[in-house]
């Protein structure tokens, strides 16, 4: 930086001290934001540094930092004595099928908050996010005692298709109300003129400008399912064991597990990552159910 | 953020209002009320019946002596019992005070961090998209998957990550420092900072984008300086995005399970979640579960009245 000032004061004719004193800003500014933004991935890339170690050499202390890399961690994951291939499975069943779920409730009831609104929408908007604000743990209980006494479903994955649904509608049913809210009215009523049918709207108008905020919200609900830990750890033990829990089955302190355990940490992350940067552009007004656009 | 002039194509709330009352006018005479219905119905219905009986249950459970203990007495009325126990007992205040000084440290660190990195990231400079996907990146993170890696990979005693690097920094007998065991709140506070930035970040990032162009030249054209500018100007129009960020940040953070599991185990940072989870799992003590259940969803109430204000400031006054 001292080799390129001396250039640009004797470009510009009058160095006001402002000037200069904005270049050295910007630059303290960028090199700011890449450190912090190095401080927040570094653990990121230190678990994966990690899953890529031999067992013994990655849990030593110092760390080894130059240990030769490995693959040995992540095909230890697929063999018969872990096997982590069931419980990515039976994520991904519950994460697919409840997002789908969650869709096919939300739409409609989004369309009924927007496009054809019934009367006092925003109340049903509201019992909608303050069914968000109720802690899940204080439904656990009676959820568990109906899974195991009632329906006599435990340790099934449908049960928590049905809760992640739920935990879940509220989001899109937000998330796709503002999605729909851009859908210009004038060209439905348009249609509505030529005599189009609801179904014919949907399909053809609403449909394909919903299109990326769909998507959206299909990306975001299956992160939450994805990453949800407390439901299925209660309701779940073996056949329905899914990713988040059986990563805490890694944890085998009478022998060097971390590296095992970090190669877990990534294979159960991946999904998510890929989602959350496939959704990256619509990842704001997602979370923020909609109000940021 | 936004591409559209949000009050002339947009379907906007005032627009939204008027075709509700509209409807309602065609309802005196038909049965058109129940066409508009009829799409948001089932949704309803299942919220209803997935979230709401559970607390109806819940609250019937929290007036019953009921313990799934093997040697344990049958069911029968408790009366107020249960409730009596959980404000009289010890642990059970503190995992109050724990939720309430996790959540707020958090939201209040994140939110502060969150702000500074999208004020740095609001200017261009070299390899802006690369930081900012780094800094998205840890919220990508499954959540009990980070706690147990920060849990053992990072704060560990011995070979975690942090005792060995202040190891190769001199520190003496840096294997035997275990910050878990000593500071179990604040390394699990940490680590959700870590989570949550990025949430913060992303929110208030799309808030300073919005920032009315034509303002900040005419501010810098009349010679304010950047300080003068991010006070008369950014402040204010971030105040709502500031509320929204933190208000959704509580939502999610309050409701922790997985980092204290994932991290302590609950030792010596028990919060709610976690001490309903080992009343009901662990103890067995379904009605005194219960009890807890209900007091939680009270205080959710009181916090949620104030949550949901915020966000129907928003709703009333879209912000795009």
């Amino acid at each position: 930086m001292t080799a390129t000032l001396p250039g640009r004061i004797t470009r510009t004719d009058v160095p006001t001290p402002v000037k200069k004193h904005r270049s050295y800003a910007a630059l303290a500014a960028g090199l700011s934001a890449w450190v912090i933004g190095l401080i927040f991935i570094f653990p990121i890339l230190y678990m994966l540094l990690t899953s890529l170690h031999e067992p013994a050499k990655a849990q030593t202390y110092p760390p080894s930092w130059g240990a030769s890399l490995t693959l040995t961690n992540y095909k230890g994951l697929f063999s018969d004595t872990i096997n982590i291939r069931p419980a990515l499975l039976n994520s991904l069943q519950a994460s697919v099928i409840s997002t789908i779920l969650v869709l096919l409730l939300a739409i409609p009831a989004a369309y009924a908050l927007s496009i054809r609104p019934v009367r006092k929408w925003s109340d049903a908007m509201f019992f909608f996010l303050s069914t968000k604000m109720l802690p899940p743990v204080a439904g656990i209980l009676p959820i568990y005692l109906f899974t195991i006494k009632v329906i006599h479903l435990p340790d099934s994955i449908l049960v928590l298709i049905v809760l992640y649904t739920s935990m879940n509608l509220p989001i899109a049913v937000w998330m796709m109300r503002s999605f729909l809210a851009e859908v210009p009215p004038a060209i439905i009523e348009a249609a509505q003129i030529d005599g189009a049918k609801t179904i014919q709207i949907m399909a053809r108008i609403v449909a394909p400008i919903a299109m990326p905020g769909i998507a959206a919200t299909s990306l975001i609900c299956f992160i939450f399912s994805w990453n949800e830990q407390l439901f299925a750890k209660v309701l779940t033990s073996v056949n329905a064991q899914t990713a988040p829990v059986f990563v805490n089955t890694l944890i085998q302190t009478e022998h060097s597990y971390l590296a095992q355990l970090c190669a877990g940490t990534v294979a159960v992350s991946v999904p998510v990552l890929i989602a959350g940067f496939a959704a990256q552009d619509k990842l704001v007004q997602g979370l923020s159910l909609g109000a940021v656009k | 953020m936004s591409t559209v002039p949000a009050t002339e194509v947009v379907l906007t709330n005032e627009a939204v209002d008027q075709r509700a009352r509209a409807a309602a006018k065609i309802d005196k005479w038909g049965k058109k009320s129940w066409v508009r219905r009829a799409p948001l119905l089932p949704a309803l219905v299942f919220m209803i019946i997935v979230t709401q009986l559970p607390f109806v249950a819940t609250l019937v459970m929290s007036f019953l002596n009921w313990s799934a203990q093997p040697d344990a007495p049958g069911k029968s009325f408790a009366g107020l019992a249960n409730f009596k126990e959980v404000f009289t007992t010890k642990e059970y205040r503190s995992a109050v005070f724990t939720s309430i000084e996790m959540t707020v440290t958090v939201v209040v660190v994140a939110v502060l961090i969150g702000m500074g990195v999208a004020l740095l990231l609001d200017r261009k400079f070299f390899g802006r998209g690369v930081v900012r996907t780094m800094m998205i990146a840890p919220f990508l993170i499954v959540p009990i998957a980070a706690a147990v890696f920060w849990g053992n990979g990072m704060l560990q005693a011995g070979f975690g990550l942090v005792d060995g690097v202040l190891g190769q920094l001199g520190v003496k007998d840096a294997q035997n420092i275990s910050f878990l065991t000593t500071h179990p709140k604040l390394s699990i506070e940490i680590e959700l900072i870590w989570q949550w930035t990025p949430f913060m970040m992303l929110i208030l990032l799309a808030g300073l984008q919005s920032r009315d162009s034509e303002i900040m030249e005419a501010a810098l054209v009349d010679g304010a300086n950047p300080w003068q500018m991010f006070r008369a100007i950014t402040l204010p129009h971030m105040r709502r995005y500031i509320e929204l960020a933190a208000t959704l940040g509580t939502i999610f953070i309050v409701q922790n399970f997985d980092s204290v599991v994932g991290m302590t185990g609950g030792q010596n940072s028990t919060n709610i979640p976690y001490e309903v989870y080992e009343v009901f799992y662990a103890a067995k003590d379904y009605g005194v579960a219960s009890a807890l259940g209900v007091v939680v969803v009270i205080g959710s109430i009181i916090v949620a009245t104030f949550g949901l204000r915020v966000v129907s400031s928003l709703l009333s006054e879209e912000v795009a």
